[in-house]
């Protein structure tokens, strides 16, 4: 009896280094796709090592990545947002629309003033799930159009631009030689991680997703931790809008159609999963690089945007396969 | 005792027959020696406490689980199932409190799920169905409507309707695990009126229940096990209430004493009428410091919906909780937490655990407020923690960074104390605090619970075990049907008791 106990702890050991080793794989594994894309493209095109081009993705990857940090929270609650993209649209909007004209309003005001129409609707949100108990899914959905309605009927259909330069200086001006939207990413990315790593407030968050009954025994106030997110949600998606219209210089109604799927897809290729209570910001970050590398390199090289469509549903489905590898394994 | 255990089947028509069955988890036996022999026409009572192997007998007779060892006959042939619906095409249907209805399809729908009336091979024909189901309910006497959706029938109906799903599958072998421990006494006549019908058409049934009454009224025959093995079969009416409980809690009396703490202690906490409607109804105890209180009675007498409204998870309808001479309201965990109760759920990976997460986080999840400044947590600290309630509960695990979800049962267990322990609490709740734990972990919690009363504090355990109460508590209360039936000194009772109260 002894003996066969001691001969299973063996091998059970030995399955166990396996299993680590597998999840190591499983939870870097994406890095080393990063380091593998990064690799490719230095070698098949001489214009992509360039920090001229390496400025150029940062700059095309903030937006996504400003509203990729937001999603992870959401995410890692179990939760999903759907109205980001609408919602950057609003607040573009309505901070374009208080700096424009023979009187424009002084920047900052326009700034705080769209960020604060950006915690209502994640608020908005947020009530309906955490209280109401309704679906994300559904909610945001609801909210994807609602709010996308509200942007119309605002700018009657039409663009706002002839912003004053203070605002524009947002989205065109840089800060130690660095674009100003690659600093906030980085500040919000930075700023997230530490939140979610260490703080008191980033471990009810992973409670919350990870098991909502536990963390409602263990006396988390699990409606405001939910509600919480889906205001954060929308603070970034807001200043992902202002972002967004001082680098174009205009506000336009349609703007930010369908990038509540990019962050989506940058948060679940990082390996954040679905159900919630796993991941974090770091991964989201390789997961926001790999689209924006993807994109940039694949046009580099000459690559028509169709296919890179095609590799980017790949990437995510090949992702949530990983995840779901792992889930496996630890079960 | 050792009584033949041919003798009361000899004559009649033996329908299922199963021998030596045996079957250990993880080399733990948790079924030695089970054995039924049952008749045609006849309701035959499967009787045994909590861990008795019972249910890991009927497992096996469905197919769900393998035997180690052992020999099932059906009609005089040997079969063994290797899986319920083999169980089911050879004739043994089972109704438990677990039924998978297919919740928004119609009573008929459901009644021939799989077995739907077709009509030109592929379309399904709704009308026949429902005709023969409205004749089957009909015959029956079930006052089910076929066309109603499952979703809005009671308990009671929705197991009317499996019954009448397993009589029209022409099932010869019922077996009923706890049929009436949701319903009440009018659908529970009903039930037993369609028992003697499958009765008199010849079907053998094997019928468990904890509410001995029950067996009484409507069984003929008893089969008892004890500890994962046989004890006794015979006719129950060779039989009474009080020899049956013998049999199953064993011959021996716990001649535990504990320390004789009493009524000169402090009281801590003391509940006056809690009520939720459907629940519990007008609970007053009290817990003083020093003492072990044991919550007995059966399952769904409403005991952990008690704690849990005593612990804030749910809200009560009406009651009041003093603690040290004041009116406290408690109305959510936070709560809770904030006056120093602590609370252990009975389930400790749907409502206590975070399986993905590592035995240090789940360890300080309740006191990051003390472990942190400014909100940052101090990671020092917290692993400081997390290693000194390891070593005190002697947690296995390779590092404290380990996932919950790969330690053992009893060591998650100890890991939810050992959580409870860091808010430092004065009161304790725990609901089945050993259930599906080895013997080891068991005996270190009842160790860790006595020690904890003893420093001053109180623990209010719920445990569905006998012996655990007697063994480890000072005081019992009973419940019954969400009413407090009875409350003693254990010095003063034996298992005897505990079972006529609580059925």
């Amino acid at each position: 009896m002894s003996t066969s106990t001691k001969q299973m702890g063996r091998a059970g050991a030995r399955s166990r280094t396996l299993g680590s080793l597998g999840q190591l794989f499983a939870r870097y594994g994406i890095v080393i796709a990063l380091g593998l894309i990064v690799l490719a493209l230095s070698v098949l095109s001489d214009n992509f090592l360039t920090s001229g081009n390496l400025t150029n993705v940062l700059r095309q990857v903030s937006i996504n990545g400003i509203l990729a940090v937001g999603m992870t929270f959401v995410i890692l609650t179990g939760g999903i947002d759907l109205s980001i993209g609408s919602v950057l649209a609003l607040t573009g909007m309505v901070g374009a629309s208080l700096v424009v004209g023979s009187k424009p309003h002084s920047p900052i005001l326009a700034i705080l003033a769209a960020l604060a129409v950006g915690v209502v609707a994640g608020a908005c949100s947020g009530i309906f799930i955490a209280w109401v108990r309704l679906p994300a899914f559904v909610v945001t959905l609801g909210m994807l159009s609602a709010v996308r309605g509200l942007t119309l009927i605002y700018s009657q259909g039409m663009p706002i631009s002839n912003l004053s330069s203070g605002f524009k200086f947002l989205g065109q001006g840089t800060f130690l030689g660095i674009p100003v939207s690659v600093v906030l990413f980085g500040a919000t990315a930075l700023a997230a991680w530490v939140v979610l790593a260490y703080t008191v407030y980033g471990r009810r968050v992973y409670a919350v997703g990870g098991n909502m009954r536990s963390a409602h025994t263990c006396g988390i106030n699990v409606r405001g931790i939910i509600f919480s997110v889906y205001a954060l949600m929308g603070l970034l998606s807001a200043l992902a809008g202002v972002t967004l219209t001082a680098r174009t210089t205009a506000a336009l109604p349609q703007a930010g159609v369908a990038y509540e799927l990019d962050a989506i897809a940058a948060v679940v290729i990082g390996g954040t999963s679905l159900t919630g209570g796993i991941g974090g910001i770091p991964l989201t970050v390789v997961g926001v690089l790999i689209i924006g590398l993807l994109n940039n390199g694949l046009d580099l090289l000459g690559i028509s945007s169709y296919y890179q469509q095609v590799i980017k549903g790949l990437m995510i489905v090949a992702a949530v396969l990983i995840d779901k590898a792992r889930h496996a394994d630890a079960a | 005792m050792n009584v033949a255990r041919h003798e009361v089947m000899s004559g009649s028509d033996l329908l299922l027959k199963a021998e030596g069955i045996q079957k250990s988890y993880g080399g733990v036996l948790a079924l030695h020696d089970g054995c039924i022999e049952l008749g045609a026409g006849t309701v035959h009572a499967l009787c045994g406490s909590n861990g008795a192997g019972k249910s890991t007998f009927l497992n096996i007779l469905m197919g769900l689980e393998a035997p180690n060892s052992g020999r099932i006959w059906l009609n005089g042939s040997e079969t063994r199932f290797a899986s319920p619906a083999s169980a089911l095409a050879a004739g043994i249907a089972i109704i438990t409190q677990e039924l998978s209805p297919v919740p928004d399809m119609t009573v008929a729908e459901n009644i021939f799920l799989g077995r739907e009336s077709r009509r030109a091979g592929w379309f399904v024909n709704q009308t026949v169905m429902r005709r023969k189901a409205a004749e089957l309910l009909e015959r029956l006497n079930f006052a089910v409507d076929p066309r109603a959706k499952m979703r809005r029938l009671s308990l009671g109906q929705i197991q009317l309707v499996e019954i009448a799903k397993a009589i029209d599958q022409r099932s010869s072998v019922l077996i009923m695990d706890e049929p009436t421990s949701a319903i009440g006494e009018k659908e529970t006549a009903v039930l037993f009126d369609a028992i003697r019908q499958l009765k008199s058409a010849g079907v053998g049934i094997i019928y468990v229940s904890h509410r001995l009454s029950e067996l009484f009224s409507i069984a003929d025959e008893y089969t008892v096990f004890r500890d994962g093995g046989f004890v006794r079969t015979g006719l129950m009416k060779d039989i009474d209430r009080d020899e049956l409980i013998r049999l199953m809690v064993g011959g021996s009396l716990i001649d535990q004493q504990c320390a004789a703490t009493e009524s000169e202690k402090a009281t801590l906490l003391e509940v006056q009428g809690y009520s939720r409607a459907g629940e519990f109804e007008d609970i007053n105890l009290s817990l003083k410091s020093g003492e072990i209180v044991g919550l007995y009675g059966l399952m769904g007498a409403g005991r952990s919906e008690f704690a849990s409204s005593l612990y804030g998870i749910s809200r009560r309808n009406r009651g009041r909780l003093v603690m040290d001479g004041a009116e406290v309201e408690i109305n959510s965990p936070g709560d809770a937490l904030k006056f120093r109760i602590a609370m252990i759920t009975e389930d400790r990976k749907a409502s206590g655990l975070f399986l993905s997460q590592s035995v240090r986080k789940n360890i300080s999840l309740t006191s990051l407020s003390s472990l942190s400044r400014w909100s940052f947590i101090n990671e020092r600290k917290e692993k400081a923690v997390a290693e000194r309630m390891i070593e005190r509960f002697h947690i296995k695990v390779r590092t404290r960074d380990q996932p919950v979800r790969q330690l053992s049962g009893g060591n998650q267990q100890k890991v939810l104390f050992a959580r409870s322990l860091t808010t430092s609490p004065r009161i304790l709740i725990c609901d089945e605090p050993t259930r599906g734990i080895d013997e080891g972990a068991k005996r270190e919690i009842h160790a860790f619970l006595a020690e904890f009363a003893a420093q001053g504090n109180a623990v209010l355990m719920i445990s569905s075990e006998v012996q655990e109460i007697l063994a480890s508590c000072n005081r019992v209360v009973v419940f019954r049907h969400g009413r407090q039936v009875a409350e003693s000194p254990v010095t003063r009772i034996t298992p005897e008791h505990l079972l006529h109260w609580a059925s």
